[in-house]
């Protein structure tokens, strides 16, 4: 018998773990579930805005603002296994309406409700044992938007310290960006490689096998030059790790014959 | 100084394949970093001194008409002479005036970005007169015929070994077999050059860190001294400034440099500051016998009652630019113009106008850390996004980044058709790829492939294998 309602938690799975990594997607499910969530995916979620809202094209951002506030509006919490989606809903939001008290308000409500997943796990939840276990020598590549919107940094670090067998060590130059930057990895693509070679690197000097993070655009970028010098590091998001379902797909940009 | 703001991409290609230039900037961009997280560890109240930092300035932003006035009015009480320019024209056209009214011939100069940004040494020498920088980084640059690539550090991008070289070229006057090797012996060379100079010059002309309102002083921060020798021996002494740089009280100032010397070179203080109030008065020993302050708006005026506003807080100490990972990869002279890095993305088309820099708020991966390091809280990402917003409206962002977006946000706002296409899109790459788990090359992702394989997409999508899951799931 529970002795309080389960939380209902509306799970933004965000475009690009829909797209590429549903594995962390349902890792995030599975760690909500550990904790006795009630997790829903509403089907009418796409993407945060982000593509239009760092374009400069606020029209569309708005519009598909208004979509994800009204979609997640009705939860009792909304979770996002992304910093910089999260960042979007929670400080964004608010500043593109702007002009509009009435969605404004509305963008307040939900952003004070939505949290980034491993925030979410530890501050919110009180969760500190991850109880999985994970053989290996990780490193963790904070995103900028998860460190420097909401403060992302201890969360993952604190869960990922109980995770048994996982030896995690830290990366010199853990402020810098990697360079994925949205659409920058593609208009700049040779400042993007510069950035990410540098942020490779440093992975490599860690003697690390493995390399984790909360935001998939920096694991995907970080993946492919990892994966484009041929390098056998492994790229998990946090989530796959702490929900022990890293066995349950190869890792990202690798396949069954990827080497 | 002479734009080329809207060549930034081929410039940082060529930057990132320059090895000169990258071998300065590796030796440049960890030095500072350090030596500025040091100071700030040191100084436990360092972040409620640039809270205060930024105070003093929105305030001074706020009555900006006031604090000006009064600084004329008590700079003119000290015998000073203040001037009012709307346009970088004018200010030359000022500047030459004031020069020739003296009869000058040889003008030695302090740094000024503002200096820089009205391009006054072109103006000068087509006017017939001599200018020689004084500063060691614009020395340099003055010698090699380029623009500052750095606002603290003229030079930065430039290898001891191509000092050495330059001063060979040009010091022929002393007799060596060689180039020097050691950076003392650079520095002491260029003392024993410009001695002479500074000894000779019938004005000098620098540019302010501060000005103070209650005072009328200008306030001057060097590490080499040669701001001093520019502003006191000459008989004439020019200081060119932008209307922003102005602060209430001398208190204000000391606070301000606390965390300038501190975010810019990890200084507690610089060697010198220098507070200059009037020109020589009757029991001085020395110092100039007239002093002129040219006050330049060039735009800054109209970003008042703006978005913009914040960015004149800038106190100029360049951390920004020093914790930029993309100035940390092509330097100063890729971004065009005399103001760099994140605050010159802003700066620039904000001045210039954004048709002359389009690329400047683009080229940002909006990762924050100059937010983060900024003494007076510039929220400069938010501005370049600001910015990137008025491109989009005004349509100066192409058709090319146009279209894709456009064709993306249709699908992001039907969320039925939008999943329609990634069960498409998943299920034709994701299956091409499946057996490596990434492309090495894609037709429609160069942009992508040429440094990175792409991880491929998963063969079913979350929401396509939730959809069964809640299926065979009946609770």
């Amino acid at each position: 018998m529970k002795v309080r309602p389960q939380r209902v938690v509306g799970l933004l799975v965000t475009c690009l773990i829909d797209l590429f990594r549903p594995n962390a997607g349902f890792a995030a499910v599975k760690l909500l579930e550990q904790a006795g969530c009630d997790v829903v995916v509403p089907r009418a979620q796409t993407c945060c805005g982000q593509p239009a809202y760092n374009s400069g094209d606020a029209r569309s951002a708005q519009a598909i603002a208004r979509q994800v506030i009204t979609t997640f509006e009705a939860f009792d919490d909304i979770v996002i296994p992304s910093g910089s989606c999260a960042g979007m809903v929670k400080i964004h939001y608010p500043r593109l309406f702007a002009q509009d008290a009435q969605w404004q308000q509305r963008a307040l409500a939900l952003a004070e409700r939505t949290h980034e997943l491993t925030r979410f796990l530890t501050e919110v939840l009180g969760i500190s044992e991850s109880g999985a276990t994970y053989r290996g020598t990780a490193t963790y590549h904070d995103s900028c938007s998860g460190l420097r919107e909401l403060g992302i940094h201890a969360q993952p670090r604190q869960l990922l310290a109980s995770v048994t067998g996982l030896h995690l060590k830290e990366l010199r130059d853990w402020e810098s960006c990697c360079g994925f930057g949205g659409a920058f990895c593609v208009k700049y693509p040779e400042l993007s490689v510069r950035m990410v070679s540098d942020k490779v690197a440093s992975i490599q000097k860690t003697g690390a096998d493995t390399l984790l993070g909360g935001d998939l655009g920096c694991l995907l970028n970080i993946a492919g030059r990892l994966k484009r010098q041929g390098s056998g590091i492994k790229v998990y998001h946090v989530a796959e790790i702490l929900a022990e379902m890293a066995g349950h797909a190869p890792p990202i940009g690798e396949g069954p014959n990827s080497q | 100084m002479n734009t080329t703001a809207h060549g930034f991409k081929e410039r940082s290609v060529k930057a990132l394949q320059n090895t000169t230039l990258q071998e300065a900037l590796a030796r440049a961009y960890g030095g500072f970093v350090h030596k500025r997280q040091a100071a700030i560890d040191a100084l436990p109240e360092f972040d409620a001194l640039c809270e205060q930092a930024r105070r003093i300035k929105d305030h001074a932003l706020d009555h900006l008409d006031h604090y000006l006035e009064g600084f004329e009015a008590a700079l003119t009480a000290e015998g000073g002479k203040v001037h009012w320019a709307r346009t970088p024209e004018e200010a030359c056209q000022q500047v030459v005036a004031i020069c020739r009214a003296h009869q000058a011939r040889r003008i030695t100069k302090g740094k000024s970005m503002v200096g820089e940004e009205i391009a006054l040494n072109e103006a000068l020498e087509a006017n017939g007169f001599e200018v020689v920088e004084t500063d060691l980084g614009e020395y340099i640059i003055q010698l090699a015929k380029e623009p500052p690539s750095h606002i603290i550090a003229p030079a930065v991008h430039k290898t001891r070994g191509e000092i050495a070289q330059l001063f060979h070229t040009f010091h022929q006057r002393i007799e060596r077999s060689q180039p020097l090797a050691e950076v003392p012996d650079i520095v002491e060379e260029s003392r024993q050059v410009l001695r002479s100079v500074f000894l000779s010059a019938d004005v000098g002309i620098t540019g302010a860190n501060f000005l103070v309102a209650e005072t009328g002083s200008v306030v001057l921060v060097t590490n080499e001294g040669n701001g001093d020798l520019v502003s006191t021996l000459p008989p004439v002494h020019i200081v060119v400034s932008s209307i922003e740089k102005v602060v209430p009280t001398l208190e204000d100032v000391t606070t301000l440099l606390r965390v300038l010397g501190r975010s810019a070179t990890g200084q507690a203080m610089t060697a010198y500051t220098s507070l200059l109030t009037g020109p020589r008065r009757a029991d001085d020993r020395d110092g100039p016998s007239a002093m002129h302050v040219v006050l330049v708006d060039n735009g800054r005026s109209a970003m008042l009652g703006t978005a913009f506003r914040d960015m004149l807080r800038c106190i100029r100490c360049g951390a920004c630019l020093n914790h930029c990972p993309v100035y940390g990869a092509i330097g100063g002279h890729a971004y065009g113009w005399v103001y760099p890095g994140p605050m010159g993305a802003i700066l620039t088309p904000r001045i210039l106008g954004l048709r002359a820099a389009p690329d400047l708020p683009q080229a940002c991966t909006l990762n924050g850390r100059c937010q983060d390091v900024c003494p007076v809280h510039i929220p400069l990402p938010a501005l370049l996004r600001k910015l990137r917003m008025e491109a989009f409206t005004q349509r100066i962002t192409p058709p090319r980044a146009r279209f894709p977006l456009a064709l993306w946000a249709l699908l992001a706002k039907h969320p039925r058709l939008y999943h329609g296409v990634m069960t498409l899109a998943a299920g034709l790459l994701g299956r091409l790829g499946q057996r490596r788990g990434r492309f090495r090359t894609l037709p429609f992702a160069r942009g992508w492939t040429e440094g990175r394989a792409l991880p491929t997409p998963a063969v079913q999508t979350f929401q396509s294998c939730w959809k069964h899951r809640r299926r065979s799931d009946p609770s």
